[in-house]
């Protein structure tokens, strides 16, 4: 019982979030409603018994991340957003098949899946276990995926650095050749 | 105490409808690349409840994998958006719709 209520309690923070985010018009709001999902997402692995996993989605989700996008938002002055209209041939078409499809797979979900009931802490994922799997069985993609995160550092910082500060640098770098420095001016 | 598995699924499922609505009726382009991070929790949440159901620890791993692909895409999606707002002056999908400046 107290299992069900939790889930329908952090089921019901998601899904008015998640609805939340497509219905408000301001990007901050919905960046806001966006982290309340994050937030009771971590509730429900909990649930689940992932308890680092929950920790991790605080941390890096709604922490690291949201931070990231709500920076963008106010350095970037993001206004509210101009509705255009949409084709009526999507609406005509997409909402019925919306329905159709959510329909049929809550259907398969409910009462054709093979799906088992769950206790409270199912699959209890300890630090020290997700440690063992992580550096044993899943080293290499470990290892390849601190080298990913090394290149999306780099760029990051190349894609948002000012072109003039670029061209400057460039210039600097090659000052010799002057007719380079003057196309990566014009180019800036 | 016990419930089923299949109302997770359905939680990820709905979440995971959710971003793809946005990805599509959305028109500002950073609530665009949230809706991508609200797919991304929907499917996290489908790989904790199928960890749950096989008894086996990979799923929560996999989880920690779609974490970092997620942090690598928000830094230089949001690299790019900045990139492109300070080209165009605009944050609109239908105002971006040449590859060349």
């Amino acid at each position: 019982m107290l299992h069900l209520i939790l889930f329908l309690f952090f089921g019901a923070v998601c899904v008015a979030g998640a609805v939340n985010l497509l219905v408000q018009s301001h990007p901050i709001n919905s960046a806001l409603s966006l982290i309340a999902v994050m937030a009771a997402l971590a509730g429900e692995y909990l649930l689940l018994g992932a308890e680092f996993v929950a920790a991790v989605q605080v941390i890096v989700y709604a922490g690291a991340i949201m931070v990231l996008f709500v920076i963008t938002i106010m350095l970037l002055n993001a206004g509210k957003e101009e509705r255009t209209k949409g084709s009526r041939v999507a609406i005509l078409l997409g909402v019925p098949g919306l329905l159709i499809g959510a329909v049929l797979v809550a259907w398969t979900l409910l009462f054709r899946s093979n799906t088992t009931m769950v206790a409270i802490g199912a699959e209890p994922g300890s630090p020290k276990a997700i440690a063992r799997l992580l550096f044993h069985d899943f080293l290499l993609p470990f290892e390849v995926t601190s080298v990913l995160i090394l290149i999306a550092i780099m760029g990051a910082v190349v894609l948002a650095s000012r072109p003039e500060a670029v061209a400057k640098t460039a210039g600097e770098r090659s000052e010799t050749t002057p007719e380079l420095v003057g196309a990566g001016r014009n180019r800036g | 105490m016990n419930i089923p598995l299949s109302y997770y699924l359905l939680l990820s499922g709905f979440l995971f409808v959710c971003g793809v609505a946005g990805f599509l009726i959305k028109r500002n382009i950073i609530t665009i690349f949230m809706s991508i991070e609200l797919m991304l929790n929907g499917v996290n949440l489908s790989f904790v409840a199928f960890a749950a159901q096989w008894h086996s620890l990979s799923g929560q791993i996999f989880v920690f994998f779609v974490m970092v692909v997620a942090a690598a895409e928000a830094a230089v999606g949001l690299a790019i958006i900045i990139a492109v707002y300070r080209t165009r002056e605009t944050l609109n999908v239908d105002q971006v719709n040449l590859l060349k400046l």
